[in-house]
């Protein structure tokens, strides 16, 4: 337990230490010389981030450095780069780091009076003159962090590193300085939108728990960590760089709501981020900053952990205060809304992650800061997952309102291979496809909803040329199909009808009439389903259909798939101009579907070769042996 | 509470606060189509085909009418394009995983989807034909099917069965397009703790879940020249059968009912209500015993199979407390194979014993041990009530023709205290009638006003002739868990009569199936009860122990209530039950 | 009807998982919902949630064991089998997908001879699909137990699958 004066000491002393990693300050008197951050995300873990950080704790044992600090963060954001590696105060940005390369770095670099090893770092960083820092490179000079202003700068397993970022002082001027009718007024007047999906103003969530049910015994406060958007990771990223945020914004808004018990509800699927979230609510604990009397305010609040078990449609409020309360995760009628009527039946909010991550420092820094940045319905930043067909895989956060150019092109470094965009995906199984006419719109809630997809919780999938959009809808409603809870009849059977004619266009068996129902179909379960799963599931095969409709065309009387993904429609051909009839073609073709001649008269050149149209099972295995391009699909 | 006004396609209508738009629709005489609502009981807003198009101010757009709350204001349109429209799709989507095979269906005519597909305009029911989930039917259970391959998931077997019965033995696995409605692991329903109520079956909307059917067995008995053939009906039957024949629900229809048997070919048409009157006598004994000479107390009733087989899976220490009768079909069905036997001078295997019940658990109750006085079973078939309206239809009886007739002699002669037997609280007033009249030697006719009703647990302290009797009353095996968690609690209670089905046997499994558009507006429970309360009050004789025909069987045959041989053929025994 | 058509293998439960079992119950036992995190403990305790584990929760906590087994059914990481001595997980997110994800878990199948979901005859292998495990730099990826295998190609399974022979 710890006072305020006694976090406040924390908070210096730490903020003192901490400005060895800002290359703008000199840092003087720091307990370490050089600070050296290892991203400890999943990206980064997956491809053997741990493996370094061992390699380095040796090495750095073998040289007696102990006035090197080793830092596991969260994620940085740029994952298609792992293991990244950042050393401080240089700001020296190692991409990509092998075990192997550790001991040069030591002995090169974290050595008193070492150097960068030039060549293991980013290049993007390695300019004439020295290194530039990485906030001046494409990827993150166009950013501007909120939400992930700590991952990837501080230890998500220190209490004190967060602290020292001024962290749980919003909690402190929350319950010392202002009134939950304060507290909710600033939330409001920040203009936050709810980062999970509708983007349900989250002031007006709080007033309406706040005050539906006067007399109420008990209300909750939940956290959406259930992310479940293939290919979206913002609220991972938090979870594991940045946990505390979550907590002190989850306290605030018990404060603001008159809750005393909060819940996050985790993927399973995220092993890092449950184990810190489960270190930092012990921290916390202990620190008293959840707990009883917290800050000797007499404010109660904790919170318990409770981990999803894989359903997609828990990430819907309804469903998922069910899954909480022991069921099967099936959302349930609105209204009662969960303000009024939610978790075990009683008052409860619900804020995904993304959205907490935004609370303290509206607090700290005041309505008007946070409402001064974005566009004038959507305020703040967004995280975006950028990830498919793009070089920087990987995590931004940019202002409401920026273009989805400026994302795909600036930050995200273009389309690998020289191939064009064609679409981004936004908002998951419940989003759309923008189409390349829409990217210089700026992105925010109702851009996104005017050109039929949303902003979800913010993952941005880019698609090539090479895409198929029937395909991709396909993929979506596949996806849909699996994770509908089963309870409403349209999403039932309606998302597997569409699934259904959508493989039927898929495999060159649809009509033009097929279209149309499909779209008939499409309109009435977002009319007609009972939750926001439901409702969405269309989206995917409504913006396919608006901006590529004649993609299914082709599909449908053509019988081609213009992108060359759907299997069945393709034909594989050799052009006898260009073929040598080496045969290097059908030694591959698993079904000897090309056969070769063997002997050839002297002085004549070998035949050239076909694909029995009839054997070859279109797996593509021709194509890239041949040295001279003469195979092609379509 | 204050009204709130709205309009419903144009037609104000002021409803009070908290009503939905279905009961706002309904006061202003538009019945909005559904599935899966059931009024307090499944209120999950899931099938979605009581779509309608609402305004709150932010125009209009389509919510599900069942659950969705009026506000002041609304305005509603429950039948225009867009609503038809929606209907008819989410019929249409139903239908492409729906058995078809109406004509061979026994819901056929007297189906919710069917009248839907009908009202709503389908003409093609293979608009979205696609891939179904093929599902064997689970025949395991003793007294019914379930036929997965007809369930439209709408889960009201699901709710009654876990909600109202507090037994969940069926519920919701898996998820998205192949959720079935199952037991777990997929256990036939006969290897479960399934107390065999056939709740499930009387509200399931579609043929999926229905009785295992005996009218082709009764038919060929009553054709054997060899066998002489007896029918008995419960008490609650006549409360319903009219149902089925065009009446008004609490119609009474006892004398067109025992003309149709009697017409079906029955050999002898006598009524269980007789034996009810019977069981009073073995039972307020019993009670009087324990009661005196510090036996197991309370004592619970146990003339509800579901009841005893819910005991003996979910509270099998306390088998003991029940009551050692029999139920008053078994107990006729015994008295039949002897006494009566004896007196037309017929041996008990040429004998065939025909309940017509309002119960699906008495088709399991007929097969258990010590259920068969003369050396064969004490009944041979069980048909429901519903059975035996299609056994009519299927002979070709004008029912509503039917003149009135009465029961045959000597086991149909009946006590009002006999006849309220079908409603909850009903066998608790017969037993303190004639209680009281025993321990004040005075025969006079109290009525317990106390424990009838439609209240799901009753409880009441009695002072008869100086004496403290606490009696309670449970129907529903959820308000029955809760009554006997209380008692092992602490609870001091003498005397407790449970029914398995909510409002006991007027509502049970077995009786007509009522479409969940009458259902959510009016009580069957109530409704039929009445009824029989209303034939106990208008009749000479309401005490059971004033029964002649009764008081003979004791005199000729039995010697005393509770003798050894009244032992031997009109008691039973119980087994202990895991729950699965 | 999902469970009677897969193979199971006799349930090998020792007293000492079911002693933690109880211990596990007993702690969570008046807390509210907490049906979930006990099916997760027990999960971890068995590897899986056979039908002699679903009974013991059953009947410790009074919860009707068709609405236990409704809730397993319904969350995609309940198995009510056991996983093979090497579990493998391909990713099927976006991101994967795109990348070619589906034909990674097309040629497993072809190479093990199993289903998704199934367990290889020796108790070896175990393949199953997976939503985005948030790796989406290295897509297409697949996990076998904790070991994580990225950008690959169908190419590469068959050396990959050989160091765990």
């Amino acid at each position: 337990m710890k006072s305020l004066d006694e976090i406040k000491v924390i908070r210096d002393e730490m903020a003192a230490e901490l400005l060895t990693r800002d290359e703008s300050t000199e840092a003087n008197g720091t307990k370490y010389r050089k600070h050296v951050l290892i991203c400890g995300g999943t990206g980064c873990t997956s491809s053997g981030s741990a493996a370094i950080e061992k390699a380095l704790a040796e090495e750095l044992a073998k040289n007696n450095l102990t006035d090197v600090q080793i830092v596991k963060t969260g994620c940085f954001g740029l994952c298609a780069l792992g293991p990244i590696m950042i050393v401080y105060p240089e700001g020296a940005f190692y991409s990509m780091v092998k075990s192997e390369d550790i001991a040069e770095i030591v002995s090169t670099h974290l050595v008193e009076g070492g150097q960068p090893v030039a060549r293991l770092l980013y290049q993007e960083t390695v300019t004439e003159d020295g290194i530039k820092s990485l906030n001046d490179t494409a990827f993150y000079s166009k950013q501007h962090r909120v939400a992930l202003r700590n991952c990837g700068a501080i230890n998500p397993e220190c209490i004190d590193e967060y602290i020292g970022k001024d962290g749980y002082q919003a909690l402190a001027k929350v319950l010392k300085e202002m009134t939950p009718e304060d507290v909710i007024q600033t939330i409001l007047d920040s203009g936050l939108r709810g980062r999970g999906g509708g983007g349900f103003p989250t002031g007006m969530k709080w007033k309406l728990a706040r005050n539906i049910v006067p007399d109420a015994d008990q209300k909750y406060v939940c956290c959406n960590a259930d992310e479940g958007d293939p290919g979206a990771f913002m609220d991972r990223s938090v979870l594991e760089g940045d946990p505390h945020v979550v907590l002190e914004a989850m306290a605030i808004a018990g404060y603001a709501i008159g809750a005393t018990q909060g819940y996050i509800y985790v993927r399973a699927e995220y092993p890092i981020a449950v184990d810190r979230l489960r270190i930092a609510i012990a921290q916390a604990r202990e620190y008293g900053v959840l707990g009883k009397n917290i800050f000797g305010t007499g404010f109660d609040f904790d919170i318990d952990l409770r981990l999803g078990a894989g359903a997609f449609v828990c990430g819907e409020e309804t469903a998922l205060m069910t899954s909480i309360e022991g069921n099967r995760g099936e959302p349930r009628p609105r209204p009662p809304f969960p303000a009024e009527k939610g978790l075990f039946g009683k008052p409860t909010i619900l804020n995904n992650v993304e959205t907490y991550a935004n609370i303290p420092q509206i607090i700290l820094n005041g309505a008007e800061w946070f409402a001064g940045m974005g566009t004038e319905k959507s305020k703040g930043t967004k995280v975006f997952a950028l990830g498919g067909k793009i070089n920087n895989t990987g995590l931004v956060e940019v202002p409401m309102g920026t273009t989805l150019r400026t994302v795909v092109e600036e930050i995200g470094g273009g389309i690998p291979n020289g191939k064009k965009f064609k679409a981004a995906q936004t908002g998951g199984p419940s989003g759309g496809c923008i189409a390349a006419d829409n990217i210089d719109i700026p992105i925010d809630y109702d851009n996104l909803i005017a050109i039929g997809s949303m902003m979800g919780s913010g993952g941005l999938i880019v698609m090539d040329e090479d895409n198929c959009m029937v395909d991709i809808a396909k993929f979506f409603l596949e996806f849909t199909v699996d994770e509908s809870c089963g309870k409403c009849t349209p999403c039932r059977i309606g998302t597997k009808r569409m699934y259904e004619m959508l493989d039927k266009i898929t495999k060159g068996q649809a009509t033009l009439e097929d279209i149309d129902k499909l779209e008939e179909l499409c309109y009435y379960i977002k009319a007609n389903s009972l939750c926001g799963l439901g409702q969405t599931a269309p989206n995917p095969v409504l913006s396919t259909l608006k901006n590529f409709r004649e993609e299914y065309i082709a599909h449908v009387v053509d019988k081609k798939c213009p992108a060359g993904v759907c299997k069945d429609l393709l034909q594989y051909s050799i052009d006898a101009e260009k073929c040598i009839g080496c045969g290097m073609c059908a030694r591959q073709c698993p079904a000897s579907a090309i056969s070769k001649t063997d002997y050839v008269a002297p002085g004549h050149k070998l035949p050239s070769l076909a694909i029995d149209t009839d054997k070859c099972v279109k797996c593509g295995a021709c194509m890239p042996t041949c040295k001279f391009k003469a195979i092609s699909k379509g | 509470m204050a009204d709130i006004n709205v309009k419903i396609n144009g037609i104000a209508v002021s409803v009070p606060k908290g009503s939905t738009i279905l009961e706002a629709a309904h006061a202003a005489g538009v019945e909005i189509p559904t599935l899966c609502y059931m009024k307090e009981i499944n209120e999950i807003g899931a099938c979605r085909i009581c779509m309608v198009e609402a305004n709150e101010g932010r125009g209009f757009r389509l919510v599900a009418a069942c659950v969705y709350p009026v506000t002041e204001g609304m305005e509603v349109l429950t039948n225009s394009p867009k609503v038809l429209e929606s209907r008819k799709k989410t019929v249409e989507l139903i239908l492409s995983t729906h058995d078809k095979k109406c004509l061979s269906c026994v819901r056929s005519g007297n189906c919710e989807l069917q009248k839907l597909a009908n009202d709503l305009g389908v003409e093609n029911s293979d608009t979205f034909a696609g891939e179904m989930v093929e599902h064997e039917v689970d025949d395991s259970a003793v007294h019914m099917y379930r036929d997965n391959n007809k369930c439209i998931l709408c889960r009201r077997c699901v709710a009654v069965c876990g909600k109202t019965q507090g037994v969940g033995v069926i519920g919701a696995n898996e998820r998205g397009f192949v959720t079935t409605i199952a037991s777990a692991f997929d256990m036939g329903l006969g290897e479960t703790s399934c107390v065999a109520c056939g709740q499930c079956i009387a509200v399931c909307p579609v043929g999926a879940l229905s009785e295992k059917e005996y009218i082709d067995d009764v038919f060929a008995a009553i054709a054997d020249p060899s066998k002489r053939v007896i029918v008995q009906t419960a008490p609650a039957v006549r409360a319903a059968l009219g149902e089925e024949f065009g009446y008004e629900i609490g119609t009474n229809v006892e004398g067109k009912m025992a003309a149709s048997l009697r017409r079906l070919g029955f050999d002898d048409v006598f009524d269980t209500d007789w034996a009810a009157d019977l069981t009073i006598m073995e039972e307020a004994t019993e009670f009087m015993d324990r009661f005196k000479n510090g036996g197991k107390l309370p004592l619970i009733t146990s003339c509800s199979p579901g009841w005893v087989k819910y005991c003996e899976h979910y509270f099998p220490e306390m088998t003991e407390n029940l009551s050692s009768c029999k139920s008053p079909h078994q107990m006729l069905g015994a008295i039949a194979k002897t006494y009566y036997a004896e007196k037309i001078g017929v041996k008990a295997e040429d004998i065939v014993v025909v309940s017509v019940m309002p119960c699906t658990a008495k088709k399991f109750e007929i097969g258990r041990n010590d259920q068969n006085a003369a050396g064969v079973p004490d009944v041979d078939y069980v048909l429901t009530t519903r059975e035996l309206a299609r056994m009519i239809r299927r002979a070709g009886l004008n029912f509503r023709a039917m003149p009135d007739e009465d029961f045959d002699n000597p086991l149909g002669l009946s006590a009002g205290a006999g006849d309220i037997f079908g409603a909850t609280g009903g066998v608790m007033e017969a037993a303190l009638r004639t209680a009281a009249c025993w321990l004040t030697g005075e025969d006079k006719v109290i009525e317990f006003t106390e424990v009838r009703g439609t209240d799901g647990i009753k409880r009441k302290t009695y002072n008869v002739a100086g004496t403290e009797i606490k009696v309670a009353v449970a129907s529903g095996l959820a308000n029955a868990k809760e009554l006997l968690k209380s008692v092992q609690n602490g609870e001091e209670v003498h005397f407790i009569e449970i029914m398995g089905c909510p409002g006991g046997c007027v509502n049970g499994g077995g009786q007509p199936q009522q479409p969940a558009s009458v259902r959510n507006f009016a009580d069957l429970r109530e409704l039929r009860a009445k009824a029989l309360y209303d034939e106990d009050a208008a009749k000479e004789l309401r005490l059971s122990h004033q029964n002649a025909d009764v008081q003979k069987l004791y005199e000729e045959f039995l010697g005393e209530p509770n003798s050894h041989k009244a032992h031997e053929l009109l008691h039973t025994t119980y087994v202990k039950r895991s729950i699965n | 009807m999902g469970a009677k058509t897969k193979k199971t293998v006799p349930f090998r439960g020792t007293p000492e998982q079911e002693a933690q079992l109880r211990a596990v119950i007993a702690e969570h036992k008046d807390e509210q919902g907490a049906l979930m995190p006990v099916l997760q403990k027990a999960q971890d305790i068995y590897g899986y949630l056979p039908i002699e584990v679903q009974k013991i929760i059953s009947d410790e906590m009074d919860i009707p064991m068709e609405k236990i087994y409704g809730v397993v059914t319904f969350y995609a990481q309940f198995s009510l089998f056991p996983k093979g001595k090497y579990n493998i997980s391909v990713c099927l997110g976006t991101a994967c997908y795109v990348k070619g994800s589906g034909d990674l878990y097309e040629k497993l199948k072809e190479i093990l001879g199993i289903d998704g979901g199934e367990c290889t005859e020796d108790g070896k292998f175990s393949l199953e699909a997976c939503r985005c495990i948030g790796a989406c730099g290295l897509a297409p990826v697949l996990t076998i137990n904790e070991d994580v295998y990225g950008r690959l190609g169908v190419d590469d399974l068959a050396d990959i699958l050989a160091k765990y022979e």
